[in-house]
């Protein structure tokens, strides 16, 4: 519905794809082009009243249905988005610890197979070149391919904060939002386990505290036979939708992180250090052209 | 010989049911942990078979249009097994997508929660519609039949009185009203199924997260695929049942040269998918192409594919061999089983490639790879529900009045 103007990687974080400064006409300034600016504006208008309409008739009723949902966005908080929660990821600082899956994996507790954040290796072409790591969680991409294919509208972006999740008891497993991502964020929980989260295992009572729901993950139920991913760590967030990261309650990769790699907070705060980092340095996404905009950057 | 392969059918439908129930019960107890794909390759060997399946109903289904919308005559005679083949094959194609997701028993979340951009949930609704479509248009085309067979005695009629749902008509005016209510159904049923298998299509064109999938394409390629293997197999079976080739084979041979035509468009098409790709050489949608031409499993394409489901029965289908019945009934299985191989090869390659490059050496986990092999339990679950398939069909066939000609003979 946004259009993407191409030039993502380094944009201004206060611009945020809100429609109204997309419908703004006019906002490339050169002469001569205002035809075609207001040729622009007019399509764009009608996509938008094409998809608000869409929203008006399928968001309704999905969204009036998810009212039992923890993850559920409220009444109030659909009208206006609060927080752009995202990363902005320091290559550079990165020393490939992998302490952030191991802080991620104890956090939210997830099974074998299921990795809400992964540290990936560059293989150089010179083996001079110091290798290039990276720590990979969900984007929360501004414009997710994964929750537009849910049959169900089991997984969707949040309205308050843009955080993408996933309402275990609604989704049916069927696993088209893997295909659908292009970041490999998604994972399915097939119930395996360690052997300490196996039956009679240390940790096997320990439910996690995903979405703050505390399940306890027994075979056969949710998120058994789910789709699971990264969710910022939603359930640190307080009643206001804030995280506090003196009081420890701070997405755990972040928290934990031994270089200082990764950053995260608020985009919508233009004092955050994300806002600041990207304002300051250079920082790249994935896979641009694909239109998602993802709510991570890479500093490389 | 149609005895023979009758016998072959019964005995095959029963032991791969028996093997299937092995599947089954270790999918319902244990859910997937037993399954071999994981989340990089989420889709596997149910998938593909539920696309070979929903194929086969949409080209049987069209094919018997040709007969009750098009009024081809000559496709006439098989026109009802021809629905009823399309009925079973969407019967099998619903159950391997129901046991492929994760919560059996939220399937109808679908319904409750619609998501209106999502092509799958479109699909389930158009499947659904098509499906009470097939059983009462099939209705209809068997509506005096069931009433004539159930005046006589004995379980048959028994049974007929039961389906015949209280209909008595059994005047030639209320033939021609059946036939008004199937023409009508059928008209509908067209574009319905074009829709559905277009859509399938569209369920993987639409993915730009996999350029493998991401074609304008794949619609297309499988609507011509479909019609190319439902007719295929619709060859092979009006060559056992109904008579057998003997009393079919100016159909099956007929059915042969659209079959050839149709398999030869897709050819073409798929070989246009491969062309374009390849010269352009983006690391991203050939990495998938080299895996199906190259990988370990290179050949599902050459071998399966290539050679047995389509330069063997198109050196068949396009020589003299192909006009006799049973060389032409022999390409039709032959068709119908590469396209098995087509269906794979649609499916996995397109995922077996990794999205973030490093993403499978970052961890050691069998879930997290390109490999991927379908498991014990999925072959098993895949053949009870090919042997439940064949089964019903026998059933159905042995049971139903689908035999249209025999049953003009007692009417006449």
């Amino acid at each position: 519905m946004v259009e993407s103007d191409g030039v993502g990687s380094t944009t201004a974080l206060d611009e945020l794809p809100s429609e109204v400064q997309v419908l703004a006409p006019g906002r490339h300034g050169a002469q001569g082009m205002v035809d075609l600016d207001r040729r622009q504006f007019l399509d764009r208008l009608l996509v938008m009243g094409a998809t608000g309409l869409a929203g008006a008739l399928g968001g309704g009723y999905v969204l009036g249905s998810a009212g039992t949902a923890v993850a559920a966005p409220t009444t109030e908080s659909r009208s206006k988005q609060k927080y752009r929660y995202g990363m902005v990821i320091d290559t550079r600082r990165c020393v490939g610890c992998k302490a952030c899956m191991a802080a991620c994996k104890i956090e939210n507790k997830t099974p074998p197979g299921v990795y809400y954040t992964m540290v990936v290796e560059d293989t150089r072409d010179n083996e001079f070149d110091r290798p290039l790591f990276m720590t990979k969680p969900c984007f929360h991409c501004e414009h997710p391919p994964c929750t537009k294919v849910c049959p169900v509208s089991a997984t969707f972006k949040r309205e308050q904060d843009g955080i993408v999740v996933i309402d275990y008891d609604r989704c049916i497993g069927c696993r088209y939002c893997i295909t659908a991502c292009p970041y490999g964020a998604r994972y399915f929980d097939f119930g395996e386990n360690y052997e300490f989260t196996a039956k009679d295992g240390a940790w096997e009572s320990v439910p996690s505290p995903e979405y703050g729901q505390y399940r306890m993950r027994v075979k056969g139920d949710s998120p058994i036979g789910n789709v699971r991913k990264c969710t910022f760590c939603l359930h640190l967030q307080d009643k206001d939708g804030k995280y506090s990261k003196d009081e420890g309650r701070w997405p755990a990769c972040a928290k934990t992180c031994t270089g200082r790699a990764i950053h995260f907070g608020d985009f919508k705060d233009s004092e955050s250090d994300v806002s600041r980092l990207l304002r300051e340095r250079q920082a790249v996404r994935l896979k641009e052209e694909l239109g998602t905009e993802p709510n991570v950057y890479y500093l490389l | 010989v149609e005895i023979w392969l009758k016998r072959l059918f019964w005995t095959g439908g029963t032991a791969f049911l028996a093997i299937g129930v092995l599947g089954w019960r270790d999918r319902l107890t244990n859910g997937q942990i037993h399954a071999g794909f994981g989340s990089v390759i989420p889709w596997g060997l149910w998938v593909a078979a539920y696309i070979f399946f929903i194929g086969l109903s949409a080209g049987s289904f069209l094919i018997s249009a040709l007969a009750y919308v098009f009024g081809m005559k000559r496709f006439e005679s098989i026109g009802r097994i021809a629905l009823f083949q399309a009925l079973i094959t969407l019967t099998l194609a619903l159950l391997t997508t129901w046991v492929d997701i994760g919560h059996m028993g939220r399937a109808l979340n679908v319904f409750a929660y619609p998501n209106f951009s999502s092509p799958m949930a479109w699909m389930i609704w158009l499947y659904t519609t098509y499906f009470v479509l097939l059983v009462v248009e099939l209705w209809f085309l068997l509506r005096r039949d069931l009433v004539v067979g159930a005046k006589g005695t004995g379980f048959r009629a028994k049974f007929y009185s039961i389906l015949s749902l209280g209909s008595h008509a059994t005047s030639d005016e209320s033939v021609v009203h059946d036939r008004k209510v199937v023409k009508a159904l059928a008209t509908i049923g067209v574009p319905v199924a074009i829709m559905f298998h277009g859509g399938v299509g569209a369920l993987f064109g639409v993915v730009a997260a996999r350029p493998g999938w991401n074609s304008g394409l794949f619609p297309i390629l499988f609507l011509l695929s479909a019609l190319a293997s439902g007719g295929a197999l619709l060859m092979l079976v009006s060559a056992i049942f109904q008579g057998g080739y003997h009393r079919n084979s100016e159909t099956i041979v007929a059915l042969g040269r659209l079959v050839l035509g149709l398999l030869v468009l897709d050819v073409i098409f798929q070989i246009s998918e491969y062309l374009v790709a390849g010269y352009g050489n983006v690391p991203g949608h050939v990495e998938g192409l080299k895996m199906m031409f190259a990988g370990p499993y290179w050949w599902v394409f050459w071998v399966w594919q290539l050679v047995l489901g389509t330069a063997i029965p198109i050196a068949i289908l396009a020589t003299r061999k192909g006009r006799s019945a049973r060389w032409a009934s022999a390409a039709g299985g032959m068709i119908a089983l590469g396209f098995i191989g087509v269906r794979l090869n649609i499916v996995i390659p397109a995922l077996a490639t990794e999205e973030i490059q490093g993403l499978t050496n970052a961890v050691d986990s069998s879930r997290i790879s390109t490999q991927y092999f379908p498991s014990l339990m999925e072959w098993s679950v895949t053949l009870g529900i090919v042997g439940l398939g064949l089964l019903l069909f026998g059933l159905g066939e042995y049971l139903l009045p689908v035999d249209a000609e025999e049953v003009s003979h007692v009417s006449a």
